[in-house]
């Protein structure tokens, strides 16, 4: 009898023990006198799930999870007999929780083996970059601005625009480069795409490429991110043997050429200008724009800067139209976004869906509450410059508008939620400090402002003039959004004056006869 | 699992700088790789990158110290880093940074008197969905509690 198995080579999965999993299942199928074929995939992004098993039967894949090494006798005898197994999901593809999602760049993540071209192939790879090898530059650009893509980093820039701008712009180098400095806190889609699916992210970027005239690329990838970089650097090592990368791409007269850079731990280094630094070697200091990365980016030269998802996006849309990309979301927001649920949730992973879905949706039905079973009290959405969500703001659609319009914003899709036990004073304090610790120093509002912003948050809770302090505090934030040159100082203040405003009860103590009758 | 670093030796440190200096904007390449093979960027090794880089050694110093990974002395025998970021802070992560602290007896971004573990802070492993996380030596942690801290702090001690 012979099996073929997939479980998950994701850092998160690993993290919770897919590595033994896999082990186990060899050496108990060894021992057997079983044949199993064990492939590494990445995640599906069901993470409360994980170590996911999946077996491949002829009418498709069948689930169990979660699985730890002492199921795993158990579940090759359920297998070996075709018996109920406790662990058992059913077929994978009709769990409700994937099967409700719109997986436009996450099609391919946990399903295909992220080591192998031929699997990425013969699950529709390559064929985005055909088309586009076919259109030229011109209906390329036509396409990506048709498609209504926005960069899905946070800023929300329309990509067509940016890749027109690099397009025309003469010089005799130009540089891709992708930003997979995935630093925020709740987000961990780029690492997934990375590690399950690197070829899309290579494919996106020679698209992009060919659409500039640009023939190098650089993807900085953070320090934090060892497994992403592992697989990034084994995907272009096969890309190029498989004549995907390098000269004469797929027989046609392009060249172009990737290489992996790993950060060295500053948050900072996201912000687009700061990453060029960044790679040109030297401090992570912010540049003031204009000039434009589009005109003059890195090593001076016209850059196209884009964020893994915005790559990832890519080959779909070429492959498939821009139309069918556009058909999705809403209003300005086309497409779709792969939406990260973390934090304190039952069940958190990547759920990618066109945009529109409520906050309330994602939080409470997709995402299951929290896994303390207490009730939600608050979610902040975009990372740690992002703002704090109460329950009452649970209709707000997943839109980049409709969450700026609530003074907040999406950010790079991260939602991190907590419950009651939550302290939001030092929710508030620690977005200061996170902005003191991650300051470039350039500018003072930022460097100045988050060290004063921590100082003023501590008088507060420690109840020393508090209606003044939190004045103090509100200014502040003013002068840090306005004045600051980039959005590490300009939206530090999101989640302090957000936590204020939503959460007022937090900050200012409760009259003491109302704590002597409790 | 315990990295093995080479002692610091000129020799070896210029070959290092010389295998990654031609690339273009080289210096976090070659901090990395020096870091790699001694588990630290010794003092001596900055006006060698600089020089070897054409920049002047402010310039290295500077860089050397804007990021966070780069380290000035060898850490501990083992490296325990916990996640701090909110999504580990919403998932109980606070509690269990002052559990390790209390166990070891330094605050984080300190190594323990007898060089064993040294304690870190670190802003997000990506593992958001299965928090808190931490990372022994490069081996991801994911929903950690007090009995996984323990043992971790254990096998860190050991």
């Amino acid at each position: 009898m012979s099996m073929r198995l997939f479980v998950s080579r994701d850092a998160g999965a690993v993290a919770v023990g897919a590595d033994e999993v896999a082990l186990a299942l060899e050496q108990a199928a060894a021992k057997r006198g079983v044949t199993v074929e064990i492939v590494r995939t990445g995640s599906r992004g069901m993470y409360w799930l994980e170590p996911l098993v999946e077996v491949a039967t002829p009418q498709g894949r069948i689930a169990f999870g979660p699985v730890t090494e002492a199921d795993v006798p158990s579940l090759l005898d359920a297998l070996a007999s075709n018996t109920p197994h406790l662990l058992r999901l059913g077929a994978t593809d009709e769990i409700p929780w994937l099967k409700r999602q719109t997986r436009l760049t996450f099609a391919r993540c946990g399903v295909i083996d992220p080591r192998s071209l031929e699997d990425y192939r013969a699950h529709g790879g390559y064929k985005g970059l055909e088309r586009a090898l076919s259109l030229g530059s011109d209906a390329i650009l036509d396409e990506v601005t048709a498609s209504g893509l926005r960069g899905r980093g946070g800023a929300g820039f329309p990509t067509g625009i940016k890749w027109k701008t690099v397009a025309q712009a003469k010089a005799d180098r130009k540089f891709i480069v992708c930003n997979a400095d995935e630093g925020d806190s709740g987000t961990f889609a780029d690492r997934m795409i990375m590690e399950g699916d690197p070829f899309l992210v290579i494919e996106g970027m020679t698209t992009a490429g060919i659409t500039v005239g640009a023939t190098k690329g650089y993807i900085y990838i953070r320090s934090e991110y060892p497994h992403a970089a592992e697989a990034m650097n084994a995907a272009i090592v096969a890309a190029k043997r498989g004549g995907c990368l390098g000269d004469r791409i797929g027989g046609s007269t392009y060249s172009f050429d990737l290489e992996v850079r790993v950060g060295a731990g500053a948050y900072v280094c996201g912000e687009e200008t700061s990453l060029l630094e960044s790679l040109e070697g030297r401090r992570g200091i912010v540049r003031a724009k204009p000039p434009l990365p589009a005109h003059h980016g890195l090593f001076g030269k016209p850059t196209v800067i884009n964020n893994v998802l915005s790559f990832a996006a890519i080959p779909f849309i070429l492959a498939e139209g821009a139309k069918a990309y556009a058909d999705f979301g809403m209003g300005r927001s086309r497409g779709t976004m792969p939406i990260q649920l973390a934090g304190n949730i039952r069940h958190g992973g990547l759920f990618e869906t066109a945009f529109g879905v409520t906050l309330g949706e994602l939080v409470d039905d997709i995402g299951g509450g929290t896994f303390t079973g207490r009730p939600v009290r608050a979610v902040q959405v975009g990372g740690p410059l992002g703002a704090y969500f109460p329950r009452a703001l649970f209709d707000t659609p997943f839109d980049y508008e409709a969450f700026a319009a609530r003074d907040g914003l999406i950010g790079h899709g991260g939602i991190v939620v907590f419950d009651d036990s939550v302290d939001m004073r030092k929710q508030a304090r620690f977005a200061m400090e996170f902005c003191a610790i991650e300051s470039c120093g350039k500018c003072t509002p930022c460097r100045i402002g988050s060290t004063r912003g921590v100082e003023t948050i501590e008088k507060i809770i420690n109840g020393e003039r508090v209606s003044e302090n939190l004045a103090l505090v509100e200014d502040l934030c003013n002068t840090m959004k306005f004045g600051s040159l980039c959005a590490l100082g300009g939206f530090t203040p999101y989640p302090v004056l957000s936590a204020l405003k939503h959460f007022r009860e937090d900050f200012v103590p409760a009259p003491t006869t109302l704590q002597a009758a409790e | 699992m315990t990295a093995v670093y080479e002692p610091w030796d000129e020799t070896r440190g210029a070959e290092i700088i010389a295998e990654h200096a031609k690339q273009e904007g080289a210096t976090l390449v070659v901090l990395h790789a020096l870091q790699e093979a001694f588990g630290y960027v010794p003092e001596a090794a900055i006006p060698m990158v600089a020089q070897a880089l054409n920049l002047s050694r402010a310039e290295v110093h500077g860089v050397f110290t804007f990021y966070h990974d780069f380290r000035h002395k060898p850490a501990g025998r083992h490296v325990l880093k916990l996640c701090r970021a909110e999504a580990c802070q919403a998932a109980g992560g606070d509690a269990l940074a002052a559990r390790a602290e209390a166990r070891l007896g330094v605050s984080l971004g300190n190594t323990t008197a007898d060089d064993r573990v040294t304690l870190e802070p670190i802003y997000c492993l990506g593992l958001c969905a299965t928090a808190p996380s931490a990372m022994l030596d490069g081996r991801l942690i994911g929903r950690l509690d007090e009995k996984r801290l323990d043992a971790l702090v254990a096998e860190a001690q050991r």
